[in-house]
């Protein structure tokens, strides 16, 4: 570690990681109310076991991107972090906020309350009081970062990184609009839901992932800079109209069909890129560093997040196709390898990166880390396969044949048992990898003599 | 970095490498012929479904100022050809005047585009009206926006008159033209 405050990013991740174990640990139960659908229907609903498992993904992966910012910008721009302490009290206003909403969810608190009670939006349930906190802490990152940046050195990477991580605030911001018109809370809702995840954290992602490659691969800086601002221009190219394809039959003009279709299914090409990008980094990278989990990582999140976003996400992107698949079991497929694939394995990646560095036994053989990638990415691979299957017979039952929803459900009940239990493998992973990163000592290795680079071994 | 000082010059970009003016104004051309491509496609396999009535709505354009503004914006890529041409030369008044010729007649363009949309109007249709307008208003709406852009572009360089960025204005000005003459014959003249 060259900068002392990249420490930071150590609180950043721990906190993080301990989220990720609440949200899969969420998700498991979520999938066991799908096998049986009265579990703890009374204490803890399934609506609020839902609201957890998403809120609690969001914020652990943008505590994740924080954290990366706050390791990466010291060693990019050459300088320490402008202010540890505001970092730090950022931090306890996000975990306060984290608190804050899981009372307020489990416990359904100040219901109706315009400041205390949470909001009924999808995905943006957090109390009023919460995402002005979320603000404030948005604000004191940008000041810190910005900071930093504008006084030290200004590299491709750090100036991704920062118009990624500003997007996200500023499109936040449409999260306090909530216009009495459905068709338009859905418009502006998807300003935020969409604008972020393909749009400005894809940014992220590429800036995140052009840092790694340039430690772990020794490919020029030119080289990755290229490789970059393609990815981030396509990326921005296909994925703001590619909005488009959340507009289909929410009320919206039925221009944007096209528009939709269109601009999103060209959004598989920077993922696409990032895919090509980091296997061919790879391939022409000099240096053999001794960080393989962190490699395999950062190959497995580009290629997962070419089929999760990529692939599963042009499957139903149509509006042809979307008007009998909407809002099946093809959607949670898509969601949950998108997710994993895109932002958990790119956190996962840096995360496996910095331990070492932070902890101050680099360089490091993760052997445990390695396995908890096959274990997590196989079983998720296993649950968008089964859901998928489940989807694709969900669309022919209710949609095509017109069966009524409940009925088609206990037709899919042997996929929902097989997904709980891929679920189990991605749990029994989250926790071998936080085992991994915390706790064994002595696997300190000699750095790397050979040649050949074998990700995967 | 473990790079070595001519490594610049030669990264592996092959024939990419070569292309003139700037790698993202071919990775945006590429994305433009894209989006146009597939909604020329997407047309034609609606219009497959329904010709008649793509036939009855196509009939309703007027096919002469699309021929006019064909002209207009072919001549219009042919200045700013000449613009590069005369800049490469170190000819720079000359490079100006032919950059405000292509401007000149972009603007032509979107005079006559505006003319047509008018008697559209005045005709009560509008993008909801049918397929076949549908597509009609976003590919050549699109289009028209990129002509506005193009202008803007083309004046900045004339402007900031670097050889390097004549270049790259006309890239963007001559994808500009290829996709009128790509949707010109395929929404108004296919028969």
């Amino acid at each position: 570690m060259k900068y002392e405050s990249q420490k930071i990013a150590y609180a950043y991740f721990l906190a993080a990681m301990i989220l990720f174990v609440v949200q899969v640990s969420g998700g498991l139960l979520a999938g066991w109310i799908y096998v049986a659908p009265n579990t703890l229907s009374e204490v803890l609903p399934f609506n609020v076991v839902r609201m957890l498992h998403t809120n609690s993904l969001i914020v652990w992966l943008l505590l994740g991107f924080f954290g990366a910012a706050y390791f990466l910008i010291p060693e990019e721009s050459g300088r320490e972090i402008h202010s540890p302490a505001i970092a730090y009290y950022q931090l306890a206003i996000l975990v306060l906020g984290t608190l804050g909403v899981v009372v307020t969810y489990v416990f359904d608190l100040f219901q109706g309350n315009f400041l205390l009670g949470k909001d009924g939006r999808e995905f943006l349930e957090q109390p009023l009081w919460v995402k002005i906190g979320i603000v404030v802490a948005a604000l004191m990152f940008l000041y810190n970062v910005s900071m930093t940046v504008l006084a030290g050195k200004k590299t491709a990477i750090t100036n991704v990184l920062l118009i990624g991580l500003w997007g996200i605030a500023l499109l936040f911001l449409f999260a306090f609009y909530n216009p009495a018109n459905l068709s338009l809370d859905k418009m502006y809702w998807w300003y935020v839901v969409h604008l972020w995840v393909e749009g400005v954290w894809e940014l992220v992602m590429a800036a995140i992932l052009a840092y790694l490659m340039l430690k772990l691969t020794g490919v020029d800086r030119e080289v990755v800079e290229k490789w970059l601002y393609v990815i981030v221009g396509t990326s921005l190219f296909t994925g703001i109209l590619g909005t488009g394809h959340h507009y289909y039959w929410i009320g919206a003009p039925g221009y944007w069909q096209w528009i939709g279709s269109i601009f999103s299914t060209l959004e598989i090409v920077p993922f696409f890129l990032m895919m090509v990008f980091s296997f061919v980094m790879v391939w022409k990278g000099r240096r053999d560093h001794p960080n393989k989990a962190a490699l395999l990582w950062s190959l497995g999140t580009t290629t997962l997040a070419f089929f999760g976003a990529g692939v599963w996400g042009f499957l139903h992107t149509l509006h042809g196709v979307n008007y009998y698949t909407h809002g099946t079991q093809i959607t949670a497929a898509h969601g949950h390898l998108a997710f994993f694939g895109a932002y958990v394995s790119l956190n996962l990646a840096i995360f496996t990166y910095a331990f070492p560095i932070m902890r101050n036994r680099d360089p490091y053989n993760q052997v445990l880390n390695m396995a908890s990638f096959w274990l997590m990415s196989g079983g998720m691979a296993f649950m968008t396969f089964v859901l998928t299957f489940a989807g694709t017979i969900q669309t022919h039952l209710q949609r095509v044949m017109g069966q009524n929803y409940m009925e088609v459900q206990d037709q899919l009940v042997l996929f929902y048992y097989m997904r709980f239990g891929a679920g189990i493998a991605v749990v029994l992973g989250a926790i071998l990898f936080v085992y991994a990163i915390l706790v064994p000592q002595r696997e300190a290795i000699e750095p790397g003599k050979r040649d050949v680079l074998s990700p995967a071994e | 970095m473990s790079g070595d000082p001519d490594s610049a010059a030669d990264d592996g970009w092959g024939v990419l490498g070569e292309l003139p003016g700037d790698l993202m104004m071919w990775v945006l051309i590429v994305s433009e012929l894209l989006v146009f491509g597939g909604a020329l496609l997407a047309f034609l396999a609606v219009r497959a479904g329904d010709t008649a009535a793509f036939a009855a709505d196509q009939a309703l354009l007027d096919q002469t100022a699309g021929a006019v503004n064909t002209i207009v914006l072919v001549t219009s890529g042919y200045c700013a050809a000449m613009a590069s041409a005369a800049r490469n030369v170190d000819r720079r008044d000359t490079a100006r005047f032919w950059l405000y010729g292509a401007m000149a007649l972009g603007c032509v363009f979107l005079i006559v585009k505006s003319a047509e949309y008018w008697s559209k109007a005045q005709l009560g249709i509008g993008i909801e009206t049918s397929p076949f307008f549908t597509f009609y208003y976003l590919v050549t709406g699109f289009h028209a926006l990129h002509v506005v852009a193009g202008i803007a572009i083309l004046g900045a360089v004339a402007r900031f008159d670097g050889e390097r960025n004549i270049e790259i204005a006309a890239s963007f000005w001559h994808m500009v033209d290829l996709i009128w003459v790509l949707l010109f014959p395929i929404i108004y003249l296919l028969g």
